[in-house]
């Protein structure tokens, strides 16, 4: 197959949501055996251009020329036919079935009509040794770490045959070691002459895996052509659409002699032991870790949404009461690691999802004062320069909005400590901007900020101080120049040697 | 190319028409139950009349309560599938105590045993986190048992206290008090859900339980509270129909529940928690009892009844999955 063959030409696709222009007159050669990425903001239309290459959603204009013939998909199963095959962000297996049950879901080797076990296990060992995984066949996959059942996913995209793999946001959920195997993955697939389309939010992961990078901006294509051309700022430039540096706002060093707001002493909790830390008023402090190093165990055993089993957390001179409507009354508000599992009520009004962790302050005998609390509300969303639509429902916010209406919640509950656990997270370039600067400039007021991220990067913006957690323990505390992208990693890694 | 052709069928299509139905489903029972009246009142001269209007209204004045209590339970995330046994049991008891004791303690009797048997739920949900639908089912059958110990399952009658039947059966403004209970709990249940903090927090709760607690929300307590409202609800239910007909039987409930959850689901609350309303159980359960007076004004086979009643319950369940679903 020859480098230069297109294996799959998207010309002219149009979708539209509604009153939402998803994608308009798209046209992108994708060439055979290479990797090639989609880049964008949230909305941009990557992930929907994404799922109807895979047949997951039909276009509304346009059409797909699949090695030189036109094609069209009703369904994820007659593109997978056609030899393209979808791992989506969210891994969509079925959790009770073993590795090998959900690689052949549906194409089972079959003996007499019998399900052939002795011949699934052989296949799929077959399989995973080629890809270098190493899956535990008899394990129900619902049981493995997500980076496994992503591995499971790919599995199942090769027992297709798969000539075209479309990765949707496949490192989101990953560790560092994780996302570097599965880019191995990804290399070895291209190199034996298969496609690979990769959406993604990472530029650096971009920049790193792919040949060709396609730049989409409010659903039309900005540029495509070789990664080698472009830099992290260029491809911002492209998906702003003007310049931006990935400046962080100034941050004013938080006094020496600021008030303690929060103190955790010796705190014990599943994934956690022996955790002491302070925040001093007007400091953001950076809890930097790898996935899985107990970093959000830390902050939820804080706030009281999981238990502890020993050690305290003190707020204003008062021992917190280990539940959250406690933390709340305290002054410590959570901003959840994933926001539509654990912070919004999709189908309720913003406003309801704003009020909802200060309505005792709002409310007499028991009756919501509406007045105040639409006054309230839009106060708390202009601070945070959030939607006006108070009425939508949540789930019809973007990304970014989403998040800002977190905000808006924690600040409308007048906190001394705002714990933020990958408050950036899924949310497009510009809204990060201003999630930043609205961090940075509640803590020159005076707000005590405990930041999770993980993005370094991000980290070393904002954060006075970093803390590095390893194995359900704080490894190192970092002030100033001594936090460096390298100093975080090898903490957090336990390469460090003892000083 | 047989997929072409799929395809050209949703031309920018499947959120229009998604959009359309969830207008349809917000105006949502209303409009079937304006075509049933309106049909009703053609087809038939005796529909129309105030006596026959006023009727539906006493008879229904139970089941609108229980599903009033009903629909709050579901919202919060909960299901109640106890109160049919509550309601016979309750209105047994009432009815044994009002005829040993006195009117007005037969009627705190039968809402005690509500509110204990309702919190005894909350608490089983809750704090042993048994699935709502299994522990509800198994209280029934031990209410309903000790409904048939205590009564012996005979039928009680209190025909020599006729002061008990004054509970239920006086007439006000040419109204039942039970209809007039009903409207005044089912205003109640409105302002509770629509403007008081506790209803913010019920939709919270089953809207997204997690969400909820982490927001400062007591979640269980809200949803005990919602389980108790309910067993005093099908408690009331109970002792307002022991008190109409001055006699009552412990068995009596066994197809109430479902009548109930017939009525609160047409409404187009949904099963799933989170969403609903109460104008829209009342509603509902007025559609579900206009097309049994229908049936009967008409004389029609009360099997078709079933049938067609079946065919609405799937049809409303059926398009509440469907404008749920995201592309």
């Amino acid at each position: 197959m020859s480098e230069d063959a297109i294996h799959l030409d998207v010309q002219g696709i149009g979708k539209s949501f509604g009153a939402t222009r998803a994608l308009d007159d798209v046209s992108i050669p994708v060439h055979a055996g290479s990797v090639h990425a989609f880049v964008g903001e949230n909305g941009a239309g990557k992930s929907t251009l994404g799922k109807i290459i895979a047949g997951v959603i039909a276009p509304d204009q346009g059409g797909l020329v699949l090695r030189g013939e036109s094609v069209t998909f009703a369904s994820p199963r007659e593109a997978l036919r056609a030899g393209i095959a979808l791992v989506a962000q969210e891994v969509a297996l079925v959790p009770h079935l073993t590795a090998p049950e959900n690689v052949f879901l549906g194409v089972e080797p079959r003996r007499a009509g019998f399900v052939d076990r002795g011949a699934m296990r052989r296949e799929f060992d077959r399989l995973a040794a080629d890809a270098g995984f190493d899956l535990p066949a008899t394990t129900r996959v619902g049981a493995l770490p997500i980076a496994k059942q992503q591995q499971v996913e790919v599995l199942r995209a090769l027992a297709r045959d798969a000539a075209l793999i479309v990765l949707d946001e496949p490192t989101a959920s990953l560790s560092a070691r994780e996302v570097e195997r599965l880019h191995g993955i990804v290399r070895s697939f291209a190199a034996s002459g298969g496609t690979v389309i990769l959406v993604s939010h990472f530029l650096g992961e971009v920049l790193a895996l792919a040949d060709t990078v396609t730049v989409l901006r409010d659903g039309r294509v900005v540029s495509t052509g070789p990664a080698a051309a472009e830099t992290e700022d260029s491809l911002i430039a492209k998906m702003l659409g003007r310049s931006v540096g990935r400046a962080y706002p100034p941050k004013e060093a938080a006094a020496a002699d600021a008030p303690v707001v929060l103190a955790v002493r010796d705190l014990h909790a599943p994934g956690i032991s022996g955790v002491s830390l302070e925040v001093r008023a007007g400091e953001i402090v950076g809890l930097a870790g790898l996935v899985g190093a107990g970093r959000s165990e830390l902050v939820r055993a804080i706030y009281g949404a999981a238990p502890s089993s020993a050690g305290e957390v003190v707020v204003a001179d008062r021992t917190l009461a280990g539940n959250p409507r406690a933390a709340i009354s305290a002054g410590v508000t959570l901003i959840p690691e994933s926001r539509k599992d654990d912070g919004l009520l999709l189908h309720r009004p913003v406003r309801e999802n704003v009020s909802l962790s200060s309505l005792r302050g709002m409310s007499r005998f028991g009756f919501v004062a509406r007045g105040r609390e639409r006054r309230r509300v839009r106060e708390a969303l202009g601070q945070v320069a959030g939607t006006t639509a108070t009425e939508l429902p949540a789930i019809a916010l973007s990304g970014g909005n989403q998040q800002k209406l977190l905000f808006a919640r924690a600040l409308l509950a007048t906190p001394g400590v705002l714990i933020a656990d990958e408050p950036t997270r899924g949310v497009d370039v510009g809204a990060k901007r201003d999630l930043y600067e609205l961090i940075v400039g509640r803590a020159a007021a005076g707000l005590g900020v405990l930041l999770i991220s993980n993005e370094i990067e991000e980290i070393l913006g904002l954060a006075h101080r970093v803390l590095v957690m390893r194995g359900g323990r704080i490894v190192a505390e970092l002030v100033g120049d001594e936090a460096t992208e390298s100093s975080i990693l090898a903490a957090a890694f336990g390469t460090r040697t003892a000083a | 190319m047989t997929a072409a052709e799929t395809t050209g069928l949703e031309p920018a299509g499947p959120s229009t028409a998604k959009r359309a139905t969830a207008l349809i489903g917000r105006a949502g029972i209303l409009i079937p139950f304006l075509i049933a009246f309106v049909a009703l009142s053609f087809i038939s001269d005796s529909f129309l009349r105030f006596q026959n209007l006023a009727n539906i209204l006493d008879q229904q004045a139970g089941i609108i309560i229980v599903a009033c209590a009903g629909t709050l339970v579901l919202i919060a995330g909960g299901l109640d599938l106890s109160i049919g046994a509550v309601y016979g049991f309750a209105g047994a008891a009432s009815a044994l105590v009002a005829s040993n004791v006195s009117t007005p303690a037969g009627i705190a009797a039968g809402l005690a045993i509500g509110l204990i048997v309702g919190l005894a739920n909350g608490v089983i949900v809750t704090r042993f986190r048994v699935n709502a639908l299994i522990a509800t089912l198994a209280m029934s059958f031990v209410v309903a048992g000790i409904g048939a110990i205590v009564t012996q399952g005979n039928l009680v009658v209190v025909f020599d206290h006729p002061e008990f039947q004054e509970f239920a059966a006086t007439k006000i403004a040419g109204i039942t008090s039970a209809a007039w209970m009903m409207i005044a709990i089912a205003i109640l249940a409105i302002i509770l859900l629509g403007r008081t903090v506790f209803g913010r927090y019920v939709y919270a709760s089953g809207g997204n339980a997690q969400a909820a607690r982490l927001g400062g929300v007591r979640v269980d307590l809200i949803k005990v509270a919602t389980f108790a409202l309910s067993g005093m609800a099908a408690a009331l239910a109970g002792v307002i129909d022991a008190s109409r007909v001055l006699s009552a039987q412990a068995s009596s409930g066994q197809f109430l529940t479902f009548t109930v959850l017939t009525g609160i689901i047409v409404g187009g609350t949904s099963i799933l928690g989170g969403e609903g309303s109460v104008p829209r159980t009342v509603v509902g359960c007025l559609f579900v009892a206009l097309i049994a007076n229908g049936f009967n004004l008409l004389g029609l086979d009360p099997f078709y009844q079933q049938i067609t009643l079946g065919v609405i319950l799937l049809l409303a369940v059926g398009l509440d999955a469907w404008s749920r679903r995201t592309d």
